[in-house]
């Protein structure tokens, strides 16, 4: 029987087979932010373990900095000073790739990682975050952990695990330039639900995906966590090596052919086995925003939220009812032309350059409504840069945006910034939990262009009104 | 890890479900580099009717007699979904939970659960309505009883029989660390590592 690319990838990590169905399974990479890296770090020092391979280890800071403008170690969010200077005296003394503020590396975790080469295909990759599935975009294995789990493998560079199913997404149909691969997840995600996946691995594939350029794959798998997934994965292809080539952790010039041999051969098999397949087509996807509090809350701005009786399942609706009570809107109604008091673009989800350009592309020459909080923060030191030097900054600033240094910013509320009560914020993030970005924060997930848009009109808008408006 | 044979207690009914872990422990309550004094910041925005000043919610479950002291969580659908953070299990430890029975868990937090000796056991949403109608209809008389070496759980004169991957229940009857069960492999993983490296020296 055939074997998935996930399958493999996992088959040539095991160290150990156990006879309960369990592996031990060899970790390549581990990366850390000072969240939840901090304590891993100092658990383990604590115990006089020391960290087993430092090189294959890389911390960033991204969660609780402040992304204002001429920012320190000191931070809005009272005692976050301490989880930075915690995560930076471990990562000196244990001698493990570290980029600390101000340095060019320096961004969310999720970005730096393949912007930097660290994350490449066929490796197996771990981080003290759930969003770690992002970087199955490129082929890699990578999974969020907990804080004790990223202990054991920091000190013995495995895990046990046993390996989950494997599910195959097929994304086919015409790709149409209004549709992007955030609508795509939050179509698939509120179709099949926020635990869809159920802890299996899922294959993404079809003609979309392989059209798809690598910061779109990015922001598709990056939400598989928020579909129940253990991880996302996409087959390596040309574009990814294209990608990687020459960046400062992948492999060097004399290694390099010898790398994309190996990479090419990373494919599931004809007849590899999935435990499910879910094909979609893409053209019945349009612009996906959420009217909820999970991610499974979302439906096409054509349509109008559901109604409590189309809800079979009395949790769901339950669940949809305190929604609905909490977001401040009524069963039946749309959200197109709903009143915002903000609009944020920023997280691993959508801050690459390709978000920053497709959102700069609808606020050039126009302004961002009154009363609306409009705040954009690049993913990472470089994405900010690399935005400057295409002008990218003054777009966004002269139509009203905030331009912040790099970080996860207001994309969760840790007690340091955050959006006001009960504000209704259209949001290119991944979570619209109850109170994720501020104390009653009404948050709509959205594609970087639907934000865009929906700053300039002040309510919840279509970007492909405002691109007919250009 | 203390070795866990058993657990009996109160169970409270949280029947929701996507209870995630920014809901169990908001970032904002973990203020420190460390598992303790998370307690008091538990399901903070739903226990407290006003956060800052601390003020219970007396419709909030785990604020109603008996919950107060509850050692059992009855739920619903992918409970300790989002944020990684371990802090949702040392949370609810701290405050006296020892078991979780949902018809679904996020994986990491599942993980976590494991790993710190809170048992969380999937069951049919069905059985879960049993047991919390149980609960619910007998508040003075509702321990629950769960034996972990029979797998089954005890309540009101039924007995309910669950699964539980070995490696889990191994783990949480053994108490042991798990990084020195893994060093036990230490030869295995020095040999693995050089065959590994020598074939993708691009590592
Ligand atoms: S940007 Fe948001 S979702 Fe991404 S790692 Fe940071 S806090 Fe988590």
């Amino acid at each position: 029987m055939g074997r998935t690319l996930f399958e493999k990838i996992w088959d040539k990590h095991v160290v150990e087979s156990f006879d309960d169905g369990n592996d031990l399974i060899y970790i390549d990479r581990i990366f850390l932010h000072e969240r939840t890296g901090s304590i891993a770090l100092q658990n383990l020092h604590d115990r006089n373990i020391a960290v087993r391979n430092p090189k294959q280890v890389f911390a960033t800071i991204d969660h609780i900095v402040d992304t204002i403008p001429g920012r320190d170690d000191e931070t809005l969010m009272p005692s976050g000073k301490e989880f930075i200077k915690s995560l930076r005296s471990s990562a000196i003394r244990e001698n493990i790739n570290f980029f600390d503020l101000n340095t060019p590396e320096q961004g969310i975790g999720h970005v730096v990682s393949p912007e930097q080469g660290i994350a490449l295909p066929g490796l197996t990759y771990i981080c003290p975050d759930s969003h770690t599935c992002s970087l199955g975009a490129l082929g890699t294995l990578a999974w969020g952990v907990g804080s004790s789990e990223c202990e054991i493998a920091l000190a013995t560079n495995t895990l046990i695990k046993k390996k989950p199913k494997s599910i195959k997404v097929n994304v086919n149909g015409n790709v149409n330039d209004q549709v992007s691969a955030k609508d795509i997840v939050l179509y698939l995600i509120s179709n099949y639900g926020a635990n869809g996946a159920d802890g299996s691995a899922v294959e993404f594939g079809g003609n979309v995906i392989d059209q798809m350029g690598i910061e779109a794959r990015l922001t598709l798998c990056n939400m598989s966590v928020e579909f129940g997934a253990m991880t996302g994965i996409i087959q390596p292809d040309e574009k990814v090596f294209e990608y990687l080539r020459g960046k400062k952790y992948a492999p060097t010039l004399d290694q390099i052919q010898e790398a994309e041999k190996y990479w090419r051969k990373l494919k599931s098999d004809k007849d590899a086995e999935y435990s499910e397949i879910i094909d979609i087509d893409c053209d019945q996807v349009g612009t996906f925003v959420t009217w909820g509090t999970s991610p499974e809350h979302a439906i096409d701005l054509n349509e109008k939220i559901p109604s409590l009786n189309e809800i079979d399942d009395e949790t769901k609706k339950d669940s949809a009812k305190k929604a609905l009570e909490y977001m401040g809107l009524n069963e039946g109604e749309t959200l197109m032309g709903k009143k915002i008091d903000a609009a944020f673009i920023g997280s691993c989800t959508n801050s690459r350059l390709s978000d920053l350009r497709i959102a700069a592309s609808i606020l050039k020459d126009k302004k961002v409504s009154n009363g609306v909080k409009a705040i954009c923060v690049p993913g990472s030191s470089k994405v900010k840069k690399d935005a400057e030097n295409e002008g990218l900054d003054e777009i966004f600033i002269s139509a009203g945006f905030e331009w912040r240094e790099s970080g996860c910013s207001m994309c969760f509320y840790a007690g340091g910034e955050s959006f006001g009560l009960s504000e209704r914020v259209i949001s290119s993030t991944n979570r619209n939990f109850e109170n994720r970005q501020g104390k009653s924060t009404r948050t709509h997930l959205a594609s970087p262009a639907t934000v865009a848009a929906s700053a300039i009109k002040g309510t919840i808008a279509f970007p492909k009104d405002l691109k007919e408006d250009l | 890890m203390k070795p866990i044979n058993s657990i009996t207690g109160i169970a409270a009914p949280l029947l929701r479900n996507n209870v995630d872990t920014d809901a169990i422990i908001p970032s904002r309550e973990i203020k420190k580099i460390s598992k303790l004094g998370l307690a008091d910041g538990l399901f903070a925005e739903w226990r407290y009717s006003s956060v800052q000043n601390r003020i219970p919610d007396q419709n909030f479950i785990l604020n109603k007699d008996p919950f107060q002291k509850s050692v059992i969580l009855l739920t619903g659908e992918n409970f300790g979904c989002g944020s990684s953070r371990e802090h949702a299990v040392w949370a609810l430890q701290e405050w006296g939970i020892k078991a979780i029975i949902g018809k679904s868990f996020g994986s990491i937090f599942y993980n976590n659960c494991i790993r710190n000796g809170l048992l969380a056991i999937t069951l049919e949403e069905k059985i879960i309505s049993g047991l919390i109608k149980n609960v619910e209809e007998n508040p003075s008389d509702n321990h629950i009883f769960i034996d972990l070496i029979k797998c089954s759980i005890q309540c009101c004169d039924k007995e309910i029989f669950f699964d539980i991957h070995e490696k889990d229940r191994s783990l949480l009857i053994e108490g042991l660390d798990e990084i020195e069960k893994v060093l036990i492999y230490k030869n295995n993983i020095d040999s693995f590592e050089a065959d590994h490296k020598k074939i993708r020296p691009w590592l």
